[in-house]
């Protein structure tokens, strides 16, 4: 297990270093995340080192952005003022990245399978 | 009492003991709106404003568990390796139809948001909206949005994308599996995989991918396109 959390803070430094590198324009974390991936698919580091952490931390994923959640009643004058834009703009982008997404992956499948039969 | 109360190890149990109390009500129930976080943020926003517990000393003590996000994104990264074998099948078609599909679900958000005339914080805030949680709060951080607006709001899309996404794609006539589940999991994240699950191990594990390749390419496309429209205008 420690070895496990000590690569996942190892790869989280790397991914701060390279955001401070790009001035902040991705944040460090995701950059680590890209990170492990690709040493995952060298095989520079083994994936069953990682299991427990990774089981740990994704089972209780959602008690990490509690803290932040119950942040929200300091934006409450924001929100109910603009409730409109955010329910219709929610509402509205994700019906659209369904829709787009959805129909674009069958689209190519379809024309993969078709170039096939030829 | 009061020192008790606004300790770290009082706020810590606090936390955790509610959330657990919401998660077993969520699996008592299984009632979507009732999802844990929608149950556990209400009651520990009340509960702190009861017991007169400071903002600063909730803060400082929730810190430990605001701190696991970090890492939790970078474990994603273990995840996205382990659906790697249907990525490397479908690699062209997955990326580009996540990519059209992020492009279209960041800028509808911010010309719809900017008609009802929010202002950047609050638009920053909804971009990344179809991401994974913790994701969505670090690039909200990052780009003048405010991290706790993000985490609600893409709790909610999570709940709404999650019900109304399988009834879109029955009215699509979406077939595919993988199409079906790429679309749940770019649009509506784990709450989204979550139903693809239902539909199928296929959908499940293409949705599962689905948010990682989500994240990354939103992480890198809001500033790139916050950037380009600035250019324009």
């Amino acid at each position: 297990m420690l070895s496990g959390i000590f690569i996942v803070l190892f790869f989280y430094c790397l991914g701060e270093l390279a955001a401070w590198l790009l001035n902040g324009f991705i944040p460090g974390s995701v950059i680590g995340m890209l990170l492990l991936f690709v040493a995952l698919c060298m095989k520079l580091v083994k994936p069953e080192a990682l299991k427990p952490v990774a089981v740990f931390l994704c089972n209780n994923m959602g008690l990490f952005f509690v803290p932040a959640g119950v942040g929200i009643v300091n934006a409450l004058d924001i929100l109910s003022a603009y409730w409109e834009a955010v329910l219709v703009a929610c509402a509205v982008s994700t019906i659209v990245v369904i829709v787009v997404v959805a129909s674009l992956q069958q689209w190519f499948e379809k024309h993969r399978k078709g170039a096939e039969d030829r | 009492m009061e020192t008790l109360l606004n300790s770290e190890v009082f706020i810590l149990t606090f936390i955790i003991g509610v959330y657990l109390f919401a998660l077993w009500l969520y699996g008592k129930t299984k009632l979507p709106f009732l999802h844990p976080l929608l149950v556990s943020i209400p009651i520990l926003a009340l509960g702190t404003h009861l017991l007169g517990i400071a903002y600063d000393s909730f803060e400082k003590g929730s810190r430990i568990i605001s701190f696991m996000l970090g890492p939790t994104v970078v474990v994603l990264g273990y995840l996205l390796y382990e659906q790697l074998v249907y990525l490397k099948e479908n690699a062209l078609s997955i990326i580009t139809s996540v990519f059209v599909g992020c492009v279209t679900g960041i800028v509808s958000v911010i010309f719809i948001a900017r008609y009802f005339g929010a202002d950047h914080a609050l638009i920053a805030s909804l971009e990344p909206k179809s991401v994974t949680t913790p994701i969505a709060m670090s690039i909200a951080e990052k780009t003048g949005g405010i991290p706790s607006i993000a985490a609600v709001v893409v709790i909610v899309v999570g709940i709404f994308g999650g019900i109304s996404g399988p009834f879109i794609l029955e009215r699509l006539g979406i077939k595919s599996r993988i199409a079906r589940g790429l679309a749940l999991g770019s649009a509506a994240h784990g709450l989204g995989t979550a139903r693809a699950m239902e539909l199928g191990s296929i959908e499940g594990a293409i949705s599962g991918l689905a948010i990682g390749v989500m994240g990354i390419m939103t992480a890198v496309l809001v500033p790139v396109i916050e950037m380009i429209l600035e250019k324009i205008q």
